[in-house]
């Protein structure tokens, strides 16, 4: 059991944390047609425009209402409005997602009730479907906007339904997945004989390919009519506790759901392919069998390299579960947790104190560690701590290929141990006459692995 | 009025910025803020604008007062480089949660302020405003001013919350706050006829070092870089030089102006961008130092190292203008970028066949107008569509521009090269110059680009061929009414609402067509469609212009 513990000081150094509704910008980026929209000052939209431009290198989708000193006291119908009325003209989009800013909550902007009247004064906009998502930047972190403003538009979007097409199934990704994971899923769950509804569909707007057509709003992700046809699906699954608001606002429409909290590991993924074979009446393919074999040939063959390493994690709460206790599962130590935001999971990390803080505070306690897990941000202090670094979440911005690591389902983990597992066996060091001289130099580093290829 | 909205009356009625005395008295009082258009617009808030401008100086701790959008999404994101002290690399905020927003973050933000001077002892630390603390009445100057003298260190307040203006609001009252707060508050050692301040120049992938070698051989002393690879005591200290140059337009203009003013440090601009912008800036810099009492001799020096730069730079181009020479470049850039570029490409013997200018100033335009003709296609505000079907129609064999517009050239598998802030690439100076038509040539030569355009071998409709099918149903249609077709992007406005507007209240400038009919108050791109509008329709003329475009 983990004490979970935030961060005392008054400065955030470095932080590891970034806000809300950029979080809540990006679940819109999944929806087909779509605008994500901040309301706020043009600076909240400019930076994580220019931070999801770093980290898929893709175009960004991004507009803001562009608030000035003075609206922002005044309040910001006329903003709202008119910049509804500019992407509709502009960009003639099926949905504008809005996510409130810190400058808009302090005011208090009813924004709401602006759409309603921004709906009675234009009933031409009859056809965009608006989603307002409430995102504080001073409360939460990226991973709850992500969460928050999944359940928003399936609250505003799935209507009941009485009838279940019988082999369709809604999967809520949390935002711990990339655009990769989800098309490995997709494979998986058609495998089955499943229909896969993805909510948000990353794999279609920002999986970096050449689109066939230019559009300035999203290209590709779930289209919102398949959003409205959610709402017949015979069963959620939800990936990520982040997710659990979003699959119970399914619920309630009359499906239930099932979620996994992480779908990295042997075991998770034996529960995973149960669990669709259950539902779908079918045996599993021959493909997932020897996908599965290949796993359980790879944690033999890595686990030489895993036993007993010392690692770090920086992460939001999903992804640093999901890595934290599946290395767990191959032998690895985890010597230090720091994370985003609360999340109920936290407690059962394997490792005595989960730190709600920033990455000086995972360099505090990062310093005899073999391997350092956390967002591009760790570059600097990979450096000075000199270990081996793997950059996993958002952002990614000075590697190719962010949106195409895959760490899910048999497949996924398998790759993981290779990609891990090399960069353990890179850090072996030769012997030296002085590596078992007691107050030798450098290799006499206790643990330290030594080649013998 | 509070302090900082007279601070930013104040920079706005800068009177050394050509623009701003150029306007009548009501319009200089409204400011160089254009109301930003919601839904359409784009580009940083003034906070941005403020910590690009300072950030650069490297043993300064920068703390962000806010909430955590506004360091945690953008920390580390530039590429200003330092030749000491990495503190500016560190990303430091007070991440105000809920209860700073009811209880107020002064208290948070001092804590801070001493957390910081603890760990990491830095010269000072530089305080940035945000929007929320500035709305909840979070006093940074009180506070700022509380920290220094429990701490003996300058602790400075940057005052420049996003939602007041947009970036280069933000980087006029960076320079303000270090006008206020830093300039002048220390002595140098010692000081020499050679010293000069570069303000503007922010050392991005390490350009000041393409051009600081040429100086040190001349004897030329950087006194103070405002503020690439800047240390806090020079920036300190930089009211003892003998002249300043000015580079990248207007962002700093009032640091350069006040310094004049104050100081008696004579000022130019110039730019470090292209061959002969490079030898006209030493030329300069010598000429100002030689002014203000240096030695003559410093000129002859000049010229010779001139000389010798110039004809290495270009026999090191020779050897690419071959292939080079006629390669047609798109350009779209802002401001400064725009002309001293254009110059540059000129000789490594390419054409330019558009650039943006819908950040330049007046002047800016008229550079470019000398440098590429009266008929230099300025293109105010190209449509992903237009900027695509210009490359597409070999009108352009590459594309330079900012991060953001890469992914137009780069699916229409056209030759794209990055020369904004993002860039990786130092491109300063005679050693930038040939750098630039290096990897201008590796970029154009590179056999992928025959290797991407091969069709799939399945029958498909690429987005190029869906764009060209709409380009050529465009052209088949008949000739569009004039009055019809749309002046204003951003409101939507034709050509005939606006003649209207202008004939019905006898409008004359710009600004009142804003006033009265809103065109020209969004992104401001038709501006200068509007102006001629204006010409043609006080002239008498009917107005059918622009009928080629």
């Amino acid at each position: 059991m983990a004490e979970i513990v935030a961060s005392r000081k008054a400065c955030t150094v470095n932080p590891l944390k970034m806000s809300q509704p950029i979080g809540g910008a990006l679940a819109f980026m999944g929806v087909n047609n779509c605008m994500p929209l901040l309301h706020g000052s043009q600076g909240c939209t400019s930076f994580g425009l220019v931070l999801f431009v770093r980290h898929f290198r893709e175009a960004i989708p991004l507009q803001t209402t562009a608030m000035s000193e003075v609206a922002t006291v005044l309040g910001g119908l006329e903003n709202v409005e008119q910049a509804i009325l500019t992407i509709a003209k502009k960009t003639k989009p099926s949905m504008i997602g809005i996510c409130s800013t810190g400058v808009t909550e302090i005011k208090g902007d009813d924004v709401e009730g602006y759409i309603r009247l921004i709906r009675q004064r234009h009933p031409d906009l009859g056809g965009i479907a608006l989603v307002y998502v409430s995102t504080p930047d001073f409360e939460g972190a990226f991973q709850d906007g992500w969460g928050k403003a999944v359940t928003r538009t399936i609250e505003a979007l799935v209507p009941q339904a009485p009838a279940r097409i019988d082999r369709q199934v809604n999967v809520l990704p949390g935002c711990h997945l990339t655009p990769g994971d989800i098309d490995e899923l997709r494979d998986v769950l058609e495998s089955f004989g499943l229909r896969p509804l993805f909510m948000p569909d990353l794999s279609g707007s920002l999986d970096g390919h050449v689109p066939q057509d230019f559009t300035p709003t999203t290209i590709g992700g779930i289209g919102t009519d398949e959003i409205a046809a959610m709402g017949r699906s015979a069963w959620t699954i939800a990936i990520g506790e982040q997710m659990r608001d979003a699959a119970t606002a399914l619920q309630a429409r009359g499906m239930p759901f099932r979620l996994f909290d992480r779908l990295t590991g042997l075991s998770v993924c034996d529960d995973f392919v149960r669990f669709l074979s259950d539902i779908s009446g079918r045996p599993v393919p021959l493909r997932l069998r020897r996908q599965r074999s290949q796993l359980v040939d790879a944690m033999l063959d890595g686990h030489f390299s895993f036993g007993g390493k010392r690692v770090a994690i920086g992460a939001e709460p999903d992804l640093l579960w999901t890595l934290g206790t599946w290395l767990g599962e191959l032998g690895c130590v985890l010597t230090a947790a720091v994370t985003t935001t609360r999340s109920p999971l936290l407690a059962q990390l394997p490792i005595g104190r989960v730190l709600i803080g920033d990455l000086e505070d995972l360099e505090a306690a990062s310093q005899d560690c073999d391997l350092l897990i956390t967002h591009s941000h760790g570059r600097q202090m990979a450096e000075r701590l000199g270990v081996p670094f793997l950059r996993m979440g958002i952002p990614i911005f000075d590697r190719l290929g962010a949106g195409h690591i895959v760490s899910v389902g048999y497949r996924g983990t398998r790759d993981l141990i290779f990609t891990i597992g090399n960069m353990f066996m890179a850090e072996t060091h030769e012997p030296t006459p002085d590596t078992w001289r007691i107050g030798g130099g450098e290799g006499s580093h206790a643990g330290a692995p030594i080649a013998t290829h | 009025m509070t302090s900082l909205s007279a601070k930013i009356n104040e920079v706005f009625d800068e009177p050394g910025c050509g623009k701003n005395q150029g306007k009548g008295e009501k319009e200089r009082k409204k400011g160089c803020t254009k109301q930003l258009q919601p839904g359409g617009a784009a580009g940083g808030c003034a906070f941005d604008g403020a910590k690009i401008a300072l950030q650069p100086i490297t043993d300064v701790a920068h703390l962000v007062h806010g909430p955590i959008a506004c360091e945690g999404n953008s920390w580390d994101n530039r590429h200003a480089a330092s030749s000491g002290s990495r503190l500016y690399r560190t990303g430091f905020t007070t991440d105000i949660g809920e209860n700073d927003v009811v209880f107020g973050g002064e208290k948070r933000l001092l804590k801070s302020i001493r957390e910081i001077i603890e760990k990491y002892d830095p010269p000072a630390v530089f305080v940035y405003q945000t929007c929320v603390p500035a709305m909840t009445g979070d006093d940074i100057d009180a506070v700022c001013k509380a920290a220094a003298q429990k701490s003996g260190k300058p602790v400075v307040p940057i005052n420049a919350p996003g939602f007041v203006g947009p970036k280069n609001l933000g980087n006029k009252l960076a320079g303000e706050a270090l006008l206020d707060h830093v300039i002048g508050t220390q002595e140098p050692d010692y000081t020499t006829p050679h010293d000069i301040n570069i303000i503007g120049e922010y050392n991005l992938s390490g350009e000041l070092w393409q051009i600081k070698p040429l100086l040190d051989e001349l004897g030329i002393r950087i006194l103070a870089c405002i503020s690439g690879d800047a240390r806090y005591h020079e920036v300190a200290r930089s009211h003892r030089a003998r002249a300043a140059m000015m580079v990248c337009s207007k962002a700093m203009i009032n640091v350069a102006r006040k310094m004049e003013e104050r100081y008696g440090i004579p000022y130019f601009e110039g730019s470090f961008y292209g061959i002969g912008d490079m030898s006209e800036t030493l030329r300069q810099i010598a000429q100002l130092l030689v002014q203000r009492g240096a030695p003559d001799e410093l000129i002859g020096r000049t010229e010779a190292v001139i000389a010798r730069e110039e004809a290495r730079a270009w026999s090191r181009i020779a050897s690419y203008r071959e292939r080079l020479a006629g390669k047609k470049v798109l350009l779209i850039t802002g401001g400064v970028k725009s002309w001293s570029v254009v110059a540059a490409l000129q000789e490594g013997g390419m054409e330019v066949v558009g650039t943006s200018v819908k950040k330049s100033t007046q002047e800016d335009k008229e550079r470019i107008k000398e440098l590429m003709g009266q008929d230099a296609h300025m293109i105010e505000d190209m449509t992903p569509r237009e900027t695509y079907k210009m490359l597409k129609e070999a009108r352009a064999d590459i594309m330079l521009s900012g991060g953001r517009s890469q992914f137009i050239a780069l699916k229409a598998k056209m030759p794209w090269l990055d020369i904004n802030q993002e860039r990786h690439y130092a491109y300063a100076g005679y050693e930038g110059m040939v750098a630039l038509v290096h990897e201008i040539d590796r970029a154009l030569s590179n056999p992928v680009w025959s290797q991407v355009r091969l069709p799939a071998p399945w029958e498909e409709t690429s987005w190029e061929q869906a764009a060209d099918a709409v380009i050529a149903a465009e052209a088949a249609l008949p000739p569009e009414d004039e009055r019809d077709r749309e002046l204003c992007n951003c409101t939507g406005l034709s050509v005939g609402a606006v003649e209207d507007a202008i004939r019905t209240h006898r409008l004359t400038e710009v600004p009142q067509v804003t006033q009265v009919i809103g065109a020209a108050g969004g992104c401001g791109g038709c501006g200068n469609r509007v102006a001629a509008l204006l010409a043609r329709v006080n002239a008498g003329d009917t107005p059918a212009f622009d009928k080629a475009a």
